[in-house]
């Protein structure tokens, strides 16, 4: 549907039913694989969301005092602990990372191949160095003794809420990540602008793909807001 | 032709971006300082919960488009969330039984 087509259609809240009813596609203007990425990143909302509740009551209903975060996630400068440290600067990789994607976005849309193709290459970048942080954070927990069913900060929960849900997102990133490089690639190869077919699909693709990956990468940065306010500052 | 129509309905300006990257970075400052200064109780946890709805709202609306999209995919992904807040709730007397039943039997009890 172009875009004169869209300007004519009913807007507000009359414009709901109005596409719910249309008998044709309900998501007016947008791509399929668009539609399909929402709602695949609505189950993955549910999914994380049954993880940090199930972190809320696990932590509300402990009867041992809970870690504090702030000094178990310190780290050392020059012998002086800094509380939360290294993860303010994996919140700011990410965020970073985020802003580069919006733009990849953006340039995408303008067909500009070179912009898009390397901006998505620093989106990679940044999403590498969180994992690589957050393996840092990781092994350094795992060597003062964090496991699963014990640690020695407090209630033994904690390890397994932390290992969990830190796990399910990095595993989101790393797999961002290795998105990341692919469409980079496929980018900078140009096939966008040819309309190349891709891997699994015979349509012709399109930088509406961009977008598409824009929308994980950022849902994978949106994850993250919850998890630093409900895990780490909490 | 298809494609100067494609441009009107899909880029906007440079500036919206950085503005909104600039605001999750001093969103973000922020909620760093909550615990940085140490702020405790009902002030931490209003503040935490601010700028976390501030950034996941600018991230939503702006970077991933939501201000622009059509009411119904919005409304299509944002009403399943108030099952959530419901989850939410049911869990929070859930987890306050729990732990009371935990130091009656468990604490006092024994």
């Amino acid at each position: 549907m172009d875009h004169a087509a869209l300007e004519k259609l009913p807007k507000g809240w009359k414009s709901i039913p109005k596409d719910l009813n249309s008998d044709q596609t309900a998501f007016k203007g947008v791509n399929w694989g668009k539609a399909m990425m929402w709602i695949f990143l609505l189950s993955d909302t549910f999914i994380f969301s049954c993880f940090l509740i199930s972190y809320m009551k696990g932590r509300a209903s402990v009867v041992d005092q809970w870690p504090n975060p702030s000094q178990v996630f310190a780290l050392e400068v020059g012998g002086v602990p800094v509380p939360l440290l290294l993860i303010a600067i994996m919140t700011f990789v990410l965020i970073t990372s985020s802003g580069t994607m919006a733009l990849a976005v953006k340039y995408g849309y303008e067909r500009n191949k070179k912009m898009c193709g390397w901006l998505i290459v620093a989106t990679a970048l940044g999403g590498l160095t969180f994992v690589g942080m957050q393996a840092f954070e990781w092994s350094k927990l795992i060597h003062e003794g964090v496991r699963p069913w014990e640690n020695p900060f407090g209630a033994k929960q904690f390890g397994s809420f932390f290992f969990m849900i830190t796990g399910f997102h990095g595993t989101h990133v790393s797999i961002g990540v290795i998105f990341l490089f692919i469409f980079a690639r496929k980018t900078l190869r140009g096939d966008f602008d040819r309309g190349d077919r891709g891997f699994f699909t015979s349509m012709k693709s399109d930088y509406v793909a961009i977008e598409i990956l824009g929308l994980y990468w950022h849902f994978v940065d949106l994850v993250w807001v919850f998890i630093f306010a409900f895990f780490y500052l909490w | 032709m298809a494609e100067t129509k494609k441009e009107q309905t899909t880029t906007h300006k440079i500036g919206i971006y950085l503005w909104i990257w600039g605001l999750l970075f001093v969103l973000s400052f922020f909620s760093y300082m909550v615990d940085w200064l140490q702020f405790q109780g009902l002030l931490r946890w209003t503040l935490i919960l601010t700028f976390m709805f501030l950034k996941a709202g600018l991230i939503m609306m702006f970077f991933m488009h939501l201000f622009w999209e059509r009411y119904t995919l919005v409304n299509v992904l944002l009403w399943p969330m108030t099952a959530i807040a419901c989850f939410v709730g049911l869990m929070v007397a859930e987890g306050k039984y729990t732990v009371f039943t935990r130091l009656y039997y468990f604490v006092l009890g024994s």
